[in-house]
């Protein structure tokens, strides 16, 4: 089996050797042009004069383009058409490409740039949350809500109201490779693009409307990434499109690369988001009704805004039955860099939401955070240990009407106690904190209850081609990309068990929309769900030709034929893998096969708000303690515990990797990266010098992870379970630790607000006294 | 212009009429091919670009990105494809780190390999400290700290050593190699508009940020006898071409509060790059040596051709942007005071490694019969230049060493700071910190615990 092995990642000896290859390292023909693109700095305005003459006689300069000189579409917007390459006369957001400067070197192209003189009339921007909600300038019409039962009723019959507003920040993606792409142009106006992309099939329809031939004209390959995290999901398409206009035009391999600043300047983040909430509880915190108002900071292009905040939405109950529910949720339009896909994808901004709430009632309460959290829970799953199975014990619903039929997080919560110790180290912290005055300590546990698929329900579709070569070996590609969570390992491993052989033996080849089209993009963390599932049906239908095959010349039934261990078993026989195929080649079977998957059971209308969006859930928790100085915010994690549900697992190593770095990136988002914005619209934080990801030093000094003993109960690629994304929002126990840390410090609750940088933490620590 | 030599990988590579600014980054991915070396941020904040250097006190990593060419001059290079075998035998951090998942998408992996294997060389086994200028998205470092201390007992491999090429180079005004420091004032007051490059950790932004032209240039690693450090009965005299990395060590011996700063100041890389003189002489009012150095009572001594003088440190920052220096003139030594040992310095900043301090406040204070008898007390981060606060220390001394002392010098702050709200900080957070930075000197010396860094889980 190769399945369920803790491989390595399948390239890492070519990352330590440093022979890895990204965009940038492919080697280009010495004519190759290099692309930087003239900004915007000034938020909300109009162009009234553009003066390009010194960039275009700059040194090393061979062509200046606006918007006039595109020839075909003029956007890169990946839903609804208002994003346009370069800006035909207003710009909307300070980084907005108006220009496009290609010359003989990247150094040149961006040295030429700041030659421009550009005039822009300004217009009055807005900038925040407040300031969009009082201008009603959003994204569709009105607010989107959900709602189950009767939330208001609910609330004003409840014995305890808690009521609070919690402001949530965004978050730098900070992929180490920056956005990049490379355009090589063919014979008869074709294109091949490289780009650092999650979604090939996206970048080569935006290049083909821009350069107004048909998408079978460009074909997208796409090897590795460094880092997406959803940061390359939609926000390279300017770039591959910038690149393959000017290749086409100038005939010459062209390639685009931003430096950092201008990355994080020109494109979009996690979106920050404010959350209002009024809950209605008993005695025990359990929650009768309650009316989130989510506000969601969305930039000033629509991009993947609306399904991002349909999934805070989706997110809002986290692990808990909400029995009357709703959400309101503004999508609202700023002049801000339009904020994209981000890890999670709304999802945890929701669900710190009601995470929030929970920390909430457990203060205004006094009660155990973590006793509010498990009265909360949705009921067991039926069949799950600890849950009796019984009439009454019918799934519960979400707010969104899906009836949660997997919940287990009642055991993993028993688990992770256990193994963390949780309760004895939560005395030894109030302990602490009696004996220390400047410092404390703070715990908090927190579950994680992740919607795995894509809300918009086409998406959920993949495809593959596996080729297997006359000398047995093996060469699979499929539509999922890689960018460093270990898809091609994990989707290799499965091709490697369906013909019984080593993986060794299986190719891991670039994805490439010639292969395997109309992909949808490596995100909402169904790399595997997807892609395995379709490799696996094009290996199965490669397998059934053999075995039909060898079970003829045994006379025997094609079932009765096994794969395993590099042979074909047949008959108490065992024939080598690579002779069967030779022998099936000179009997002319068909060694080549296409699959297709999609998924199943899903049915969504995001309008209403009801349907099952989701095929199943995803689960974890994790404990967290922290310290923090009352005298300045400073604070520090000092340890985190994880429990983590991958299902069946399809490599526990690359697993506990994911989890690992999710619970670290999550835990970043909610601490030191903090994105600010000055008040005329210009992000100040736009390099590692000012915006700070977490560093080594920041990890939890101690560190345990564990998966999940357990399968999908839905079928899944041999019963495993997603994994991108849920993990990150492991990291909330992080900032809950903080809070029940800044609630040490006094008797009111600190509304600790995100991200906790120590400038927070000491405000929290304030209000908590009183101050 | 110059021409210059240095070992690559162990090969000798000659580059003549070399551009004084042209990066050692640009150069490997761009004229050698080797991409191995990465570009994450260009500013020497993320590691991706991290070669090991050798030269003759030894193998350090630094920033390849802000590593300009003639720096290299007479020293050896050994990127990420020098770090294997010339077979392809991998070394010990690599294969730990394929064995222990250190790399997920692989792009922050190169500059980690070289992190790892010059700590790997030098015996290191302080990892946090060594990887905290190389920052990983994917990975949470786990594994990556794993892969390291399971390489920790493997021995060096033999490839790994590489001696320093000793070679002479040709400079010309235009870009200078100088040897001495008599050299390096002669020219400089030839060239009063010429820029001194020391570790190019500050100045390499005006090049790869601000995209700048800069001519002439002199570059001072060359200049042995800048890089020296005298210890005296009464004093430690510090050449301005004294690395943070030289100087850490000595900062433990006598100031070991000054050389936690100095261990968060930046990273490794940059630490082994920048230099003392550097952080001074560039005036800015968020550097971290200079409020130690006032607090301590450090002399600045400047040169210009033959001409010498010195001058209290905090007498050299004027003004935002303005420093009491003649062009032509230079940050020659500075020269700190062996007194018994009060210093407290307290670095606050978005994220503890790596990162520029909002706030950098340093106590010196002497308790005399519980009674406060000096104060000096200085700041970074809450002025335009490094900042003492003079009306704090006027409310402490000849007060009793109490918290009503503190409470009362506590409203002084106001009097000495109006500090500006920027990125890392709002003022009015600037202002608080600062304050309740005396506290927990007090409450530090009362014997409490003060410092999450302490803690342990």
């Amino acid at each position: 089996m190769s399945v369920a092995k803790p491989l390595p990642h399948d390239a890492a000896r070519l990352h330590v050797t440093g022979a890895a290859r990204y965009i940038d390292d492919i080697p280009t023909p010495a004519n190759a042009l290099h692309l930087a693109f003239g900004v915007s700095d000034v938020a909300h305005g109009t162009v009234t004069s553009c003066d390009l003459d010194a960039v275009r006689s700059a040194p090393g300069v061979v062509a200046v383009l606006t918007a006039k000189d595109l020839p075909h579409e003029n956007d890169v917007s990946p839903s609804v058409h208002d994003e346009p390459l370069l800006s035909t006369g207003d710009v909307h957001y300070v980084g907005q490409p108006i220009f496009l400067v290609a010359a003989t070197s990247h150094l040149a192209a961006r040295k030429a740039v700041r030659r421009a003189r550009i005039e822009i009339t300004e217009k009055p921007a807005i900038l925040s949350i407040d300031a969009a909600m009082a201008a009603n300038s959003r994204f569709e019409d009105g607010p989107r809500i959900y709602a189950k039962g009767d939330a208001a009723s609910a609330i004003a019959n409840a014995p305890y109201v808690t009521e609070g507003s919690f402001h949530i920040g965004g978050q730098e993606h900070f992929y180490l490779e920056g956005q990049s792409a490379l355009a090589m142009p063919q014979e008869g106006g074709d294109m091949i693009v490289h780009s650092s992309s999650q979604h090939p099939t996206e970048i080569q329809h935006k290049v083909a409307e821009a350069l107004g031939r048909p998408m079978n004209a460009v074909r997208v390959e796409v090897r590795r990434m460094g880092g997406g995290f959803g940061g390359k999901e939609s926000q390279g398409n300017a770039l591959a499109v910038a690149c393959a206009i000017v290749a086409d035009r100038t005939g010459r391999p062209t390639k685009m690369r931003y430096d950092r600043d201008d990355d994080m300047v020109i494109t979009g983040k996690r979106h920050d988001f404010r959350i209002d909430y009024r809950v209605g509880t008993d005695a025990e915190g359990r929650i009768q009704g309650i009316d989130f108002l989510q506000l969601c900071r969305c930039g000033w292009a629509q991009d993947l805004s609306l399904p991002v905040a349909d999934r805070a939405m989706l997110h809002a109950d986290n692990a808990y039955h909400l029995p009357h529910v709703r959400i309101e949720s503004h999508r609202l339009k700023t002049n801000t860099q339009s904020a994209t896909a981000f890890r999670g994808f709304g999802g945890p901004q929701g669900m710190i939401g009601i995470e929030r709430v929970m920390d909430h009632i457990a203060h205004a309460l006094g009660r155990d955070p973590l006793e509010v959290r498990r009265v909360n829970y949705y009921r067991p799953a039926a069949g799950a240990s600890g849950g009796s199975i019984s009439a009454k014990m019918k799934p519960q619903t979400t707010p969104y009407h899906m009836p949660v039929e997997d919940f287990i997080l009642h055991e993993m919560t028993d688990r992770l106690v256990e193994t963390s110790d949780y309760t004895a180290r939560q005395a030894a912290v109030a302990q602490w904190n009696a004996e220390n005055t400047v410092l404390k300590k703070g715990i908090a546990l927190t579950p994680v209850k992740f919607g795995i698929s894509f809300t918009l329900t086409h998406l959920n579709q993949a495809g593959a081609l596996v080729h297997v070569y006359q000398d047995g070996s093996i060469h699979m590609n499929h539509g999922g990309t890689e960018m460093g969570q270990g898809l091609f390992q994990k989707v290799a491993q499965v091709a490697a068990n369906r013909f019984g052989v080593d993986v060794d033996r299986v190719k891991i080849t670039a994805t490439d929309t010639a292969k395997v089209p109309n992909t949808s993009a490596t995100a909402a963390s169904s790399g595997s769900d997807l892609n395995g599932m379709a490799v696996k049906a094009a290996c199965d239908t490669i397998r059934d030709r053999l075995a039909g095959f060898v079970a003829e010349r045994f006379q025997t039934d094609a079932d009765a034929v096994r794969f395993a261990g590099g042979h074909v078993h047949v008959g108490g026989e065992a024939l080598r893998f690579d002779e069967v195929i030779k022998d099936a080649y000179m009997n002319r079977i068909s060694l080549s096969a296409t699959g297709f998957y999609k998924t199943p059971k899903i049915v969504w209308d995001r309008i209403k708000g009801t349907g099952r969006p989701f095929f199943y859930f995803a689960y974890g928790a994790a404990a967290t303690e922290v310290v923090i100085d009352t005298l300045t915010g400073e604070n520090r994690i000092l340890r985190a515990d994880i429990l983590h549900d991958c299902g069946a697992s399809l490599n526990p190593a690359l697993d506990i990797g994911q989890i690992e770095g999710a619970y670290v990136q999550g835990a970043g988002w909610l601490t030191t990266e903090e994105l600010v914005w000055d008040g005329a619209g210009r992000l100040t934080t736009h390099a590692p010098s000012t915006y700070k990801i977490p560093a080594c030093s920041d990890r939890p000094d101690i560190f345990n992870v564990a998966l999940w003993e357990g399968e999908n109960r839905e079928e899944t690629i041999y019963r495993s379970k997603a994994v991108g994304e849920p993990p990150l929002m492991l990291g909330i126990s992080a900032f809950m630790a903080l809070s029940n840390a800044a609630a040490a410090c006094g008797a009111n609750y600190p509304d600790l607000q995100a991200p906790a940088t120590a400038e927070a933490v000491l405000q929290a620590v304030k209000r908590a006294r009183g101050g | 212009m110059a021409d210059i030599s240095f070992l690559l990988n162990g090969e000798t590579v000659q580059i003549t009429d070399v551009a004084p600014t042209e990066t050692l980054l640009d150069w490997l991915r761009e004229t050698r091919g080797l991409t191995g070396t990465k570009e994450g941020c260009n500013e020497g904040d993320c590691g991706a670009c991290t070669v090991m250097v050798t030269d003759d006190s030894g193998a350090r990593a630094l920033n390849a990105c802000i590593l300009f060419l003639p720096q290299l001059h007479g020293r050896a290079v050994r990127t990420v494809e020098g770090i294997a075998s010339p077979d392809g035998e991998l070394h010990p951090v690599q294969e730990a780190m394929v064995t222990h998942h250190g790399s997920q998408c692989g792009f922050c992996t190169p500059g980690f390999i070289v992190s790892m294997a010059t700590g790997h060389l030098n015996g290191r086994t302080d990892h946090d400290d060594q990887l905290a200028g190389n920052l990983c998205r994917c990975t949470g470092y786990a594994p990556i700290i794993r892969a390291a201390e399971a390489a920790e007992g493997a021995d060096v491999p033999a490839w790994m050593h590489d001696p320093a090429p000793a070679v002479d180079a040709g400079s010309d005004d235009q870009c200078f190699l100088p040897h001495s420091t008599d050299a390096l004032a002669a020219w400089y007051a030839d060239n009063p508009g010429g820029t001194l490059i020391a570790g190019a950790t500050d100045v390499g932004l005006w090049v790869t940020k601000s995209l700048r032209e800069l001519a002439p240039v002199a570059f001072l690693n060359g200049v042995a006898d800048l890089r020296q450090i005298d210890i005296t009965d009464n004093t430690i005299t510090i050449g301005a071409a004294v690395t943070m990395a030289e100087l850490l060590p000595v900062l433990r011996d006598h100031y070991p509060s000054y050389a936690e700063l100095a261990r968060r100041y930046g990273s490794d890389q940059v630490r082994q790059a920048a230099t003392i003189g550097g952080n001074i002489a560039n005036g800015s009012p968020i550097g971290d040596n200079p409020p130690a150095l006032i607090a301590l009572g450090a002399t600045l001594r400047l040169r210009k051709g033959a001409a010498r003088r010195e001058m209290p440190l905090e007498d050299f920052f004027i003004d935002y942007g303005k420093q009491d220096r003649a062009p032509g003139e230079f940050v020659e030594a500075i020269v700190i005071p062996r007194v018994p040992d009060r210093l407290k310095c307290y670095k606050l900043s978005k994220r503890f490694d790596q990162d520029i301090s909002a706030v950098c406040g340093c106590f010196n204070l002497t308790v005399t019969d519980a009674t406060v008898t000096r104060a000096r007390i200085a700041f970074g981060g809450m002025a335009g230049i490094p900042k003492r606060a003079t009306q704090v220390e006027t409310a402490l001394i000849g007060q009793p060493w109490t918290e009503a002392t503190v409470a009362a010098a506590q409203a002084q702050f106001a009097a000495d700071f109006t500090p500006l709200s920027d990125m890392r900080a709002s003022a009015a957070y600037r202002l608080e910190t600062a304050s309740a930075m005396l506290m927990r000197y007090f409450a530090e010396d009362q014997g409490a615990a003060t410092d999450v860094l302490a803690v342990t889980p």
